[in-house]
């Protein structure tokens, strides 16, 4: 089958690993091959953390620059500094809501403005879904399931071999207990939100 | 139950690599478990430890790798199946035990996992531990895949227990924080209790004892290479005038490269995943079999030295190449297009050149570089040291391994030497005694117990002037909130471990002035680091303040967010000597984000215009 190479970036904190996990999971019960890869040895320190999923025939884990079909960004910051990871016929499935580094808040660089983030990404890749997936979480009830949100608008866009309704699933299956009507309204409202 | 101990054979999990070896090791019955945290290995000793919470798996965390490893030779020699688990630079610690093992040698299965770091996403060196199993004389395994690495880990056992030795199996980051899937296989009972046959004259390696026993260890190579020969795990697959051979990731690399370049028709492929001793005859026969080879490897020129050695005595004088200035570099980690685009450079084949975006026109983007977190009371020690001492220039700050090593960073700038766990206390003796600077030295609790200690005691009986101030934060914080030592396992709910106090060892070994401070109040932190640094000889500041990322996962009362008034005259001594990520700058004006900020008051102690108060409920 064809390989689908999605790259996902976010800054510790923000719930890379369990939304990887939620796709990784769900494409192990549609019975896609998958090989997914991470860095996380400075999650928890503001850092950035990326995770890689490979769907398909392939046997590598990880994902050279330029050779990402899917990114994923959870920060629009971070979705633009990946970019050299994407090809021009790359899908950008990006939040809005910034959360500058600390080097900007102390003067030390500049923090690029959202509306110049979407503009050079639609300018040099296919397709960019772009939404503001922290206040869709809120409104969903509570912000830590941005990593919901951006799941449920990167499924719309149909460039995934899931199904919505199986990755919900996995979402019911794999996130904890308590979260899981959060979760999945999150979920919903991105995906609308993707339309 | 933990879901690494289900026992149902067959059954597909999605699986991180470090669970997948757990699982391995489970399978076989592994019945000790012990390691000292390290990245990336350090999710399987998690596993262990979270499964022996549960089970009669005796697993534990080791002061430092060396101990790890004497334990668990001990608990092999007694008959327990033993797993020791490392990242790569701890086998250099263990390393003194380890050569003379491979001597003494082991009755039960005994695996050591070393986890190496290419590109050292975290660790300071990236060096290539494939040489420990030359230089041990040791068998070594090395994983492709995640169900490879479940499998090796089990084997290891039976390939221990075969030759009587222990058994190194050597991962690198990719395998250790990939997931993939893995099917499960039955689990085998643990041999839970040991018993030790004397045989003294087999077993203390006292240099006529050590004499019989490195004959016998040469004798047991010669068959561990007769197995590596035979071995399914060192296979060849495809066929073609063209040789490739590769190890551990680097083999999915080169699978994709043939496909994508569409010569999988010409190039035979050897997969050695059993890689010391290296099997000579296949690799013999794989020399005479081909025109040219291209050995795809990470790190040093490892199999390729060996190939080209055996191709000298097989009389075969193909090209083999490897590392070189236009190929391969011992340097940081591969991927997949570098090794699809150095394949097609070596065997002369086109190479489709996808078109990349063009991203010279896009502005530079605010670095965001990994940070203390907000409220780290290292950041509050950082600054009350500098302040204790004036003149940063003429303070030297000798730092160790752990989250403070983020002291390097401006506007902290604690950070001018490191060399590893530990050294901090070594080279803050020699620093101190060579140069006319004074030295203050950082530490954390657990790099302490792990290495510090013998530091410390050097430092009292030479007589070294300096200050070591240990961050006592009550956890291992870097590698995932480990216990060490100085620990109270109530707080993990566990009974029957004792406790060992910092002040208790530094006084124990004879440093006369030891102080307690807790960093979150600045001005008499800074009054009794002063006093440290006063006092001629070596003296020991504990700097005591909790983890906040461990405390916000144990659920502990948050404190009150703190905010910034309009007494604010802009000063910012809080944004440009504490440098918290709860701070930023808006339309000129510092603001604490009460999300992030986690009410530790120091900021507010030191804005001169006291502007800085806690939020009103």
């Amino acid at each position: 089958m064809e390989t689908i190479r999605c790259i996902i970036v976010a800054v510790g904190g923000q719930g890379n690993l369990l939304a990887a996990r939620v796709l990784g999971e769900a494409a192990l019960g549609a019975g896609i091959p998958v090989h997914m890869s991470e860095i996380h040895g400075m999650a928890q320190r503001g850092g950035v953390v990326e995770s890689a999923l490979v769907l398909g025939d392939a046997r590598s884990s990880i994902i050279s620059d330029g050779e990402a079909d899917v990114l994923l960004g959870f920060e629009p910051a971070e979705t633009l500094r990946a970019l050299n990871r994407a090809h021009p016929q790359t899908l950008v499935v990006t939040n809005l809501s910034p959360l500058p580094p600390f080097t900007a808040a102390i003067g030390k660089g500049t923090y690029p403005d959202t509306e110049q983030v979407q503009s050079i990404i639609r300018k040099k890749t296919a397709k960019l879904v772009a939404l503001d997936a922290l206040a869709l979480a809120e409104e969903a009830g509570n912000p830590l399931a941005l990593n919901m949100v951006l799941l449920g608008a990167l499924l719309r866009t149909g460039k995934l071999p899931l199904r919505a309704e199986a990755v919900k699933e996995t979402i019911r299956t794999t996130t904890k207990e308590a979260f899981v009507p959060v979760n999945l309204r999150a979920f919903d409202l991105g995906f609308a939100a993707a339309a | 139950m933990h879901k690494l101990v289900v026992d149902e054979p067959g059954k597909q999990m999605l699986l991180l690599g470090n669970e997948a070896i757990a699982r391995g090791a489970l399978e076989a019955g592994v019945a000790c478990a012990t390691t000292y945290p390290g990245t990336p290995s350090s999710e399987i000793s998690q596993n262990f430890f979270e499964i022996s919470g549960e089970s009669d798996l005796y697993f534990e965390y080791s002061t430092n790798e060396k101990v790890a490893l004497e334990v668990a030779a001990a608990a092999a020699n007694a008959g327990l199946r033993s797993m020791c688990v490392m990242k790569h630079v701890g086998l250099n610690v263990a390393a003194d035990a380890l050569m003379t093992l491979a001597y003494i040698g082991v009755k039960a299965g005994l695996v050591v996992v070393s986890a190496d770091d290419p590109f050292m996403f975290s660790s300071q060196n990236e060096q290539d531990n494939r040489y420990y199993g030359k230089m041990a004389g040791l068998c070594m395994l090395e994983p492709s895949c995640l169900q490879e690495a479940k499998e090796m880990a089990a084997y290891g056992f039976d390939l221990s227990e075969r030759l009587g030795e222990p058994v190194l199996l050597r991962t690198t980051t990719r395998i250790n924080h990939c997931t993939e899937k893995v099917t499960l296989g039955p689990i085998r009972p643990r041999q839970i209790r040991g018993s030790f046959a004397k045989d003294p004259f087999h077993l203390v390696a006292i240099p006529a004892v050590s004499r019989a026993l490195h004959t016998r260890l040469l004798e047991r190579l010669r068959e561990a290479e007769a197995l590596s020969c035979a071995s399914p795990y060192n296979f060849r697959q495809g066929a073609g005038p063209w040789g490739i051979v590769c190890n551990g990731v680097s083999y999915g690399y080169v699978c994709d490269a043939l496909k994508d370049l569409a010569i999988e028709d010409k190039v035979n492929v050897l997969r050695i995943g059993f890689s010391n001793p290296m099997p000579t005859g296949p690799i013999s026969e794989f020399c005479r079999g081909v025109e040219k080879i291209l050995v795809v490897e990470e790190g040093e020129a490892f199999m390729e030295e060996a190939v080209r050695s055996i191709a000298q005595q097989a009389g075969v004088t193909i090209p083999i190449k490897g590392k070189s200035r236009d190929l391969f570099t011992p340097w940081g980690e591969f991927d997949p297009a570098m090794v699809r685009e150095k394949t097609a450079s070596f065997f002369g084949v086109p190479v489709r050149v996808a078109p990349r975006i063009d991203l010279s026109d896009v502005a530079p983007i605010a670095q965001r570089p990994p940070n203390l977190c907000a409220g780290c009371p290292h950041r509050a020690t950082f600054y009350e040291v500098k302040q204790a001492a004036g003149d940063a220039a003429q303070t030297l700050f000798p730092t160790d391994i752990g989250c403070y090593t983020l002291g390097l960073l401006p506007p902290l700038s604690a950070a001018d030497f490191l060399l590893c766990m530990g050294s901090s206390v070594g080279t803050g003796c020699g620093f101190s005694r060579f140069t006319d600077k004074k030295v203050v030295s950082f530490i954390g609790d657990s790099t302490f117990f792990h290495s510090g200690v013998p530091g410390l005691i050097n430092a009292v009986y030479n007589n070294h002037d300096f200050t070591l101030v240990i961050l006592d934060n009550g956890t291992t914080a870097m590698t995932g909130h480990q216990p060490h030592p100085g620990v109270d396992m109530a707080d993990f709910g566990r009974s029957g471990y004792g406790k060992v106090t910092l002040e208790g060892v530094a006084r124990g070994v004879g440093v006369e002035h030891v102080t307690v401070i807790d960093p979150y109040k600045v001005n008499k932190s800074v009054e009794a680091i002063r006093e440290a640094l006063d006092h001629k000889g070596i003296s020991v500041v504990i700097a005591r303040q909790v983890c906040p990322l461990y405390t916000r996962g144990r659920k502990i009362v948050k404190k009150r967010p703190f905010r910034i008034t309009e007494k604010c005259r802009n000063h910012r001594v809080c944004v440009d000597q504490l440098a918290c990520p709860a701070m930023y700058v808006e339309k000129e004006k510092v603001r604490i984000n009460p999300n992030l900020c986690t009410g530790c008051a120091v900021c507010a102690q030191v804005c001169p215009e006291n502007a800085i108060v806690p939020v009103k409920q």
